[in-house]
């Protein structure tokens, strides 16, 4: 059932970009040729990529390659769309992992700080903080951070994901997992120090949204009958907080978070180009600006996969945090 | 009149100054059980949870003491009153439905606080469990207490935090309308089982409620509270014999009786409650000077 929605949400997708990136003006072909190229080489070329066949023939040949694991070749890059595709992936994806983790530690840490003090001007700290901090979109704040970090004290790298200097072989693209897994601590903090801004800035926003949510719960759950026999039986107001009101208070956040990640790496895109992050972001933008429409296929339906399957994780996750729902 | 539990005019306000409680006193002696009874809104759970130390966030203690086994927990420091709370008392709450924490096996929510507060060995804290468990006649008590609190009743339920509340040997129990959110058919069993409980522990019990039927069954003595005040204090036999004050004599007379369910319902007459109000606004007139 669940596979069956996922397969007719990609359908879904991949219809509209197909259609829309072909309804919007600019020819890639021309893009590709240089000045004073006569029609009949346009006409040629076109022909030669398919753009000369009906958007609908051309979603068929694109639709049956892809069944076969083929998804065409990048026009201004030459190459398979999978390959290019699924080398960036990996940069990407740890670049969003590394931000949700600074925004649920970030979040969580001033929700039970907001809790721990509420009904007072702490709390009312807290929610200003907050406030500010998701009123400011991703964007900017990279552009706050690299002033910030980069300019007036500049301890972290404001572009790239790696030092060239470092020569390191690496046997797979998600090199910070990698340099964990082999110890490579040197790897580890240069990776570190130019994932830290464009991560947070990703991370600020969302860390936002999570206190201000979790917060909320907690608060509620602060008054239920199970909390206050916990502090009949002697427990503290921070033991109280963490042992018998998180556990309960975090699900409805969960869910949130779930979307909220999603839309964390759609901001990827603009991040990784502010930081000329070599991810799926920064090539989707190339793409875009070249007309390279097998790419930007690629890419969206890359995209809309993941998605699908951060939706299912955590409604996995949400499963086993919940014993009500675990055997049902 | 001086017991394990003394309460001296205890005075509770919310943040505005409006008085909740109207310098209560009472005392609960060692090894007995005190009822509470009022109508709803007379401040009768507020008592107890003045003594526990868990009035909602817009009400505070503003004048009065309350000794416990001798010590005056108004003098001692909030983590010092907490400790000794937890050591000395415990509550048995109003609805077994939201009591226990959902995302949390029966077991833990039994012993930890056995291991966490009182310092005792985990096998200990897991043996004393499992006995109460038996004791509060839950079937398979080892099974029980790997079970998440939505898989069983709200009579079982009830049973496994009366279980809890005495796992400690408290001195006091406070009983908060404990059968008042169950099943009319559960209801009894329930009050039996906190009756045999607190004999065969010995323990102090202060019984929240406002059905003077389950005070008849349990109590040795009680207070009548309106409107935050005491109106009456007695002894149980007393009591049902001779009430005293017009109000707890109106309230017995409302009292419907299982012997003659057909009679007509009598309601507090409005006498009675002008003449129990002008008390209270005396009472108010009186503090303002």
């Amino acid at each position: 059932m669940r596979l069956l929605t996922t397969v007719i949400t990609l359908f879904g997708v991949a219809v509209i970009v197909f259609v829309v990136i072909r309804v919007v003006p600019g020819n890639p072909i021309a893009m590709m040729l240089p000045p004073g190229a006569t029609d009949a080489d346009i006409a040629r070329l076109q022909a030669q990529y398919g753009f000369d066949k009906s958007i609908f023939d051309q979603f068929l040949i694109w639709l049956s390659g892809v069944l076969q694991g083929d998804f065409g070749t990048s026009i201004s890059l030459r190459q398979p769309v999978s390959r290019l595709v699924l080398n960036r992936l990996p940069a990407t994806l740890e670049l969003s992992i590394m931000a949700l983790l600074m925004a649920v530690l970030m979040g969580g840490a001033l929700a039970l700080f907001g809790t721990r003090f509420r009904d007072g001007k702490t709390e009312g700290v807290v929610d200003v903080t907050a406030g500010m901090a998701l009123s400011i979109p991703d964007f900017l704040w990279g552009l706050v951070l690299i002033l910030l970090f980069g300019v007036l004290w500049p301890v972290f790298h404001i572009s790239g994901r790696i030092s060239p200097a470092l020569n390191v072989d690496f046997t797979t693209n998600f090199y910070l997992f990698e340099a964990i897994a082999r110890l490579r601590f040197d790897v580890m903090a240069d990776l570190a120090a130019h994932m830290f801004m464009p991560a947070l800035a990703l991370a600020i926003p969302l860390a936002a949204i999570i206190s201000q949510l979790l917060k909320q719960s907690l608060k509620e759950t602060m008054h239920l009958d199970y909390v206050t026999l916990a502090r009949t039986k002697g427990y503290g107001e921070n033991h109280v907080i963490t042992r018998e009101a998180l556990p309960n208070a975090i699900l409805p956040t969960l869910t949130l978070v779930g979307v909220q990640f999603t839309f964390l790496i759609g901001g990827t895109v603009i991040i990784e180009r502010l930081f000329s992050y070599e991810g799926l972001g920064n090539m989707a933008i190339d793409a875009v600006i070249n007309r390279d429409l097998p790419l930007i296929q690629g890419i969206v339906i890359l995209f809309a996969l993941l998605f699908t399957i951060v939706n299912l994780a955590v409604d996995m996750l949400y499963v086993v945090l919940n014993p009500r729902l675990r055997h049902a | 009149m001086n017991g394990f539990l003394s309460i001296r005019n205890l005075t509770v306000r919310l943040k505005n100054g409006s008085p909740i409680l109207r310098s209560v006193s009472l005392d609960v002696a060692a090894g007995q059980v005190h009822g509470l009874v009022g109508e709803s809104g007379a401040g009768k759970s507020m008592i107890g949870k003045a003594v526990l130390g868990t009035l909602p966030r817009a009400l505070s203690v503003t004048g009065g003491e309350i000794w416990l086994d001798g010590t005056n927990l108004m003098s001692l420091s909030p983590t010092e009153r907490r400790r000794r709370i937890g050591a000395t008392a415990a509550l048995i709450p109003q609805d077994p439905l939201t009591a226990l924490n959902p995302s949390k096996r029966i077991g833990p929510q039994i012993t930890r606080r056995l291991v966490d507060i009182l310092g005792w060995s985990r096998q200990d804290a897991q043996d004393r469990a499992l006995e109460l468990l038996g004791e509060v006649h839950i079937p398979d008590p080892a099974r029980v207490m790997r079970n998440y609190p939505h898989e069983l009743s709200g009579g079982m339920r009830q049973r496994i935090l009366i279980a809890s509340a005495f796992a400690a040997e408290p001195r006091l129990i406070i009983a908060d309308e404990p059968t008042t959110a169950l099943d009319v058919t559960v209801q009894k069993q329930i009050l039996r089982l906190i009756a045999d409980m607190q004999t065969r522990h010995g323990t102090a019990l202060l019984f929240v409620t406002h059905d003077l039927g389950v005070v008849s069954k349990v109590c040795d003595t009680l207070s009548v509270l309106y409107a935050g005040k005491v109106v009456e204090d007695a002894r149980m036999h007393r009591f049902f014999m001779r009430p005293i004050h017009p109000y707890s004599a109106a309230l017995l007379a409302a009292t419907p009786t299982y012997t003659d369910p057909t009679g007509s319902l009598t309601p507090v007459s409005q006498a009675v409650i002008d003449g129990v109000e002008a008390e209270v606004a005396q009472h108010d007139a009186r503090r303002a000077q």
